[in-house]
């Protein structure tokens, strides 16, 4: 077998049994199934996970990712005295964290759905980029949290960085381009908001849905010319790297310094 | 053999090893000592490519250890402080070891069963005691036949009797021809084991050569005494 297959198989183990994955996976799924239960339609559900994933996951993923880092130091000491490169070890350990975190999220707010199914097929395509951007979402977050935890040996530090990173993006980061906006409103601003929400993981995965869900009416011209934008091919393919990009370039930046890092 | 050509490690302005030079015999008990913070560790450390040194360069049978991992199939290690992952099993701990690494030369399991650590394989490592978990790290070093041990404290967190029985399983291991390095506080163990010693001072070798040179040179009782006078003479 694979050195990288090996070592994501007993990190594995070590997850699962820490329990917090499956904590999270059974919040997950009671909120859904409990949604589920209350309105009885999956297209309120739908829109409700909307919000939950774009809080929840960024902010659960990046301090669960940082906490299980700094505690398996001994782990990554022990596994560096073996006979295993650094890049395959770095690789497996992302790998072993992102992996059962997706899993629980697929699980917890996918198994309500295979329960209950959707009420029109047309909602069947907002569900999978539900699932997709939450998916993403903990790509992007656990790239984030390897390369906190990398950059600082001082836990609370790292912890706190984590947090301040999620606040930026779920909450700042909207507000100051919001009066950035508003100072701003003489001018026409639409593509300059079109290139700032491609800078915020969040935001991307905010307009995606969002788009998807007809409600891009509701934003007036903005709406109109966001919803041409994402909702071409071209828009949706950009975002979807913009994505791809948020997961890929911190989780090389965190490699390059795994590599070289004294232990 | 281990060959160590001019390392240098610093951790910010702290100049941990200064430009050391060093040859390890093969086939020997070779100790490493000197004070806290005077670096051995670190040089361990550089050897298992857990750190990565400055400048200069280490062979391991004169092959460069930073192009590649191969040359740790032929190192078992044993940390100071045994580390391991809270949730898993003893027994998923060797299987992933043993997963991880080349077996070619069988498996010794001399010392885990002189630790009765049968009886632990189901436990979690989180759960076992500091000195059980010691005795997992010090049979794990063995486990793989290994041609060269590198233990950090070997003794350090042992009872008595599993402190003479590793001590008994190095000096079998050396009669095997294994080359082994140990570094210890415990004066009183390097001198019952190794042949070899090298003193570190502020991460400059001090003294290279065999303990009982070393001994018969300061003129002294016990090596305890004659680190002692080789430490004044250097102004500590």
């Amino acid at each position: 077998m694979n050195t990288m297959l090996k070592i994501i198989k007993y990190e594995l183990r070590d997850v699962i049994r820490s329990k917090w994955i499956l904590i999270y996976f059974a919040f997950l799924f009671l909120i859904t199934e409990g949604m589920f239960q209350f309105s009885g339609s999956s297209s309120k559900v739908l829109l409700s996970m909307i919000n939950i994933v774009l809080i929840l996951i960024p902010i659960i993923t990046i301090s669960y990712g940082i906490i299980y880092m700094y505690s398996s130091r001994e782990f990554t000491e022990m596994l560096l005295a073996q006979p295993i490169k650094r890049k395959t070890l770095y690789a497996g350990l992302y790998s072993g964290l992102a992996l059962p975190l997706s899993i629980a999220y697929l699980g917890g707010v996918g198994l309500p759905f295979i329960f209950h199914g959707v009420d029109e097929s047309g909602q069947f395509s907002v569900l999978l980029i539900l699932l997709l951007s939450g998916v993403a979402l903990s790509f992007v977050f656990t790239s984030l949290a390897v390369l906190i935890s990398l950059s600082s040996d001082d836990k609370v530090k790292g912890l706190g960085i984590g947090i301040f990173v999620w606040l930026f993006m779920a909450v700042v980061y909207d507000g100051a381009l919001l009066f950035g906006s508003y100072l701003l409103s003489e001018y026409p601003l639409e593509k300059p908001m079109l290139g700032m929400t491609m800078l915020n993981p969040i935001d991307l995965a905010r307009v995606l849905l969002m788009l998807k869900f007809d409600i891009s009416a509701l934003m007036g011209y903005t709406g109109a010319v966001f919803k041409k934008f994402f909702g071409g091919p071209f828009g949706m393919l950009l975002s979807s790297g913009m994505l791809l990009l948020w997961i890929l370039i911190p989780y090389l930046i965190g490699k390059s310094i795994f590599v070289k890092k004294d232990f | 053999m281990i060959r160590i050509e001019g390392i240098n490690k610093s951790f910010g302005k702290l100049h941990v090893l200064k430009d050391v030079n060093l040859e390890i015999e093969s086939g020997k008990i070779t100790a490493v000592i000197g004070p806290n913070g005077s670096g051995k560790t670190t040089l361990i450390k550089t050897i298992l490519g857990l750190m990565k040194p400055d400048t200069g360069k280490i062979f391991v049978d004169d092959k460069d250890i930073s192009k590649g991992v191969e040359y740790k199939n032929k190192i078992g290690s044993m940390p100071q402080i045994a580390r391991f992952p809270e949730n898993l099993r003893v027994g998923e701990l060797i299987d992933m070891v043993s997963d991880l690494r080349s077996r070619k030369n069988g498996v010794d399991k001399e010392l885990f069963e002189s630790y009765n650590l049968d009886n632990e394989l189901n436990k979690m490592m989180g759960t076992l005691s500091g000195g059980t978990r010691q005795r997992v790290n010090a049979a794990l070093a063995f486990m793989f036949k290994p041609e060269i041990l590198i233990l950090d404290e070997p003794t350090a967190g042992l009872d008595p009797i599993s402190s003479s029985e590793i001590k008994d399983k190095i000096q079998k291991e050396n009669k095997n021809g294994k080359t082994i390095i140990i570094t210890s506080h415990i004066l009183s163990d390097i001198e019952e084991l190794s042949e070899n010693l090298v003193f570190i001072l502020e991460g400059k070798i001090i003294y290279n050569g065999t303990v009982k040179g070393l001994i018969e040179e300061k003129g002294k009782i016990n090596l305890e005494r004659t680190i002692a006078s080789l430490m004044e003479s250097n102004g500590k």
